[in-house]
């Protein structure tokens, strides 16, 4: 190409412009440069830290000290640490509890949400309000009306005449945990149903009548209408509510801070307790990068619900 | 259905009006009027109470009087007979809190901005310019959402530390984007999809470059993309506690949520009120926002589990 070009001096010049211009619409060339922003920002502060935080939990590392190698050294003190299985069985309680609950109460709600209401439209504004309430903040109002001495519940059950003691909603190692899950639920529950309810509106009327006049109950109707219609936003919604119950802070930190005796630490906590407060940034990283392989499996199967939902769709809708 | 789906996604309208596919009213009618009743207003007026009793409490508790408030069998602890502010008061004139409220909204509204300037161009750049390997891109973006802050804090604190952003906004104004580029990213790729590719053809073949095609073509026409990315980015910012809480430590500095558990609680008896008020003035701003905004906001949500 050079070679033409010194041959034939006139035709070089747009030559050059041309090698410009193409560079200028190259499909490559420009997406690096669209891409730029917000490729430095998740490999700045995303993807070098999840590398760092794996590399910590190998070393010694203290708050405002770098650490040495050690090895496996944190995860061998972890796997004799009483504390940090508890919190491994905090974590999955927490998680299979409230998912499981979120996931039915969640179902239902969409499903009445489905039918002809008055004021539909309100009402469903209305339901997604804990989700958008700062998760600090009603959890907040979940520990007033949690208090030990004044708490509404306990109040409103002696006047019932149903207990007479007033409940120890989160002194006591299983009131606490409890508790702590219906927090989660309540604060839980919007997403889930609002985003289930989008999917059922896809849902045909035409197929429920189809299905009522061959005889299908209400349960049948359920099960092999819309459930398997549903499935695919099913797997994706339960994905991420079981990824942020795993992974939840807030409403543990503002309720118990992990107490009644390290009862509702889940590993998040334990984490920030370890790493951030005691200043073993190493440990906080092994408890931290512990939680990678449930993540993972969470995420994988998130990806077989979204192949499955490819492979339902009858064209590529790129 | 998924093309159904995608249909209804794209006017977010339809799942607060819930308007169905084919128009057909459906088998309602069927049904009796006492089993409706129980079948469907009872379950939902009992899960609707539950779901809103927590607020209606924070309201109540921020506007009791002090002897009120834990004196509960003289008057009805469900009302009070002598509302008062003056736990607002106390809040906006004696404490930082319009300091924190202000840092929560500029930490927030710069995050948001940041994200959704690259999140537009990264979106672009995978739906429209499709250079090599954009699908791969756009599949880590997928994985980058699923990544939580729980297990980044540690080593982000270290990381934010050596930037000499520690205790400044820029560390989280720097850091929440990781949280909302993603899921913005993925929003708005969605939304640019359904833009026609042949509008963009016309204006290439009439000289338009893709900055002026992307200014002038693809972003009025997602407007509504946008604010919904906005508004849940927004929200998000406003919500992040574990980064606030580990990257700031003075007072002054902190965010609305980190204050409120850090400098509001202590062994104060009658701190309830003043709790409470700093939580409904903490909501407030974001109930009234989603107010204004709802479809968008539910389109946000629907969308983001889209694809």
């Amino acid at each position: 190409m050079k070679q033409i070009a010194l041959e034939q001096p006139p035709v070089k010049q747009i030559r050059d412009a041309t090698a410009w211009a193409r560079l200028k619409v190259n499909r490559d060339w420009l997406g690096f440069w669209f891409m730029l922003p917000a490729a430095a920002i998740l490999i700045l502060f995303l993807a070098y830290p999840l590398g760092l935080g794996v590399w910590l939990s190998f070393t010694d590392a203290r708050i405002g000290r770098s650490g040495t190698f050690v090895g496996l050294e944190n995860y061998e003190w972890l796997w004799g640490d009483n504390v940090f299985w508890l919190s491994v069985f905090n974590t999955l309680l927490y998680t299979t509890v409230a998912s499981t609950i979120k996931f039915a109460v969640g179902l239902y709600l969409a499903l009445l949400l489905n039918e002809n209401l008055p004021f539909k439209a309100i009402l469903r504004a209305v339901v997604l309000i804990p989700f958008i309430v700062p998760t600090v903040l009603s959890a907040i109002a979940f520990w007033w009306i949690y208090d030990a001495q004044f708490s509404i519940v306990s109040w409103s059950l002696k006047h019932l005449g149903l207990i007479h003691e007033n409940i120890n909603f989160l002194g006591d190692v299983w009131n606490a945990r409890w508790s702590v899950i219906f927090a989660n639920i309540w604060r839980g529950i919007p997403f889930v149903a609002i985003t289930l309810l989008a999917g059922l509106q896809t849902v045909s009327p035409s197929l429920y009548e189809a299905a009522t006049i061959d005889g299908a109950s209400a349960w049948q109707r359920f099960r092999y209408i819309t459930y398997p219609l549903l499935t695919p936003i099913i797997a994706v919604v339960m994905t991420f509510s079981v990824l942020f119950t795993f992974t939840d802070f807030q409403l543990i930190w503002v309720l118990t801070r992990g107490g009644p005796v390290n009862a509702t630490h889940l590993m998040a906590t334990l984490s920030y307790q370890r790493a951030i407060l005691s200043g073993y940034l190493g440990e906080g990283s092994a408890i931290a990068t512990a939680m990678i392989p449930f993540l993972l499996a969470a995420i994988l199967i998130s990806w077989f619900g979204l192949q499955r939902r490819k492979w339902q769709q009858s064209e590529n809708n790129d | 259905m998924t093309d159904a789906l995608a249909a209804k996604a794209a006017d977010p309208r339809s799942v607060l009006t819930g308007s169905i596919a084919d128009h057909s009213e459906g088998m309602s009618y069927l049904e009796t009027l006492p089993r409706r009743l129980v079948t469907v207003y009872l379950p939902l007026s009992i899960i609707m109470l539950v779901l809103l009793f927590p607020f209606y409490w924070m309201l109540l508790t921020s506007i009791k009087p002090d002897d009120q408030l834990l004196e509960m069998d003289k008057v009805s602890p469900f009302w009070t007979t002598a509302p008062t502010l003056k736990h607002f008061y106390n809040l906006l004139f004696e404490t930082n809190y319009p300091l924190w409220l202000w840092n929560t909204m500029f930490v927030a509204m710069s995050a948001t901005i940041v994200s959704i300037i690259a999140s537009v161009l990264a979106a672009y750049a995978i739906v429209r310019l499709r250079y090599r390997g954009a699908a791969w891109v756009g599949g880590a973006i997928f994985l980058a959402y699923l990544i939580p802050p729980s297990i980044l804090f540690i080593p982000l604190s270290t990381v934010v530390f050596q930037y000499g952003l520690f205790d400044t906004p820029f560390a989280l104004i720097l850091t929440y984007p990781t949280i909302l580029i993603p899921f913005s990213t993925w929003l708005l790729m969605g939304y640019f999809k359904t833009i026609p590719f042949e509008l963009e053809e016309c204006a290439l073949i009439d000289g338009a470059n893709r900055w002026q095609i992307l200014t002038r073509i693809v972003l009025p026409l997602a407007v509504p993309g946008l604010i919904s990315a906005f508004i849940f980015c927004f929200t998000l910012c406003w919500n992040e506690f574990i980064y606030a809480l580990t990257f700031l430590s003075t007072t002054s500095h902190k965010t609305v949520p980190v204050a409120i558990v850090n400098e509001f609680v202590d062994g104060d008896i009658y701190r309830w009120g003043s709790l409470m008020a700093g939580a409904v003035a903490g909501s407030l701003p974001l109930v009234i926002l989603y107010a204004f905004f709802v479809e968008h906001y539910v389109a946000a949500m629907t969308g983001a589990v889209k694809e």
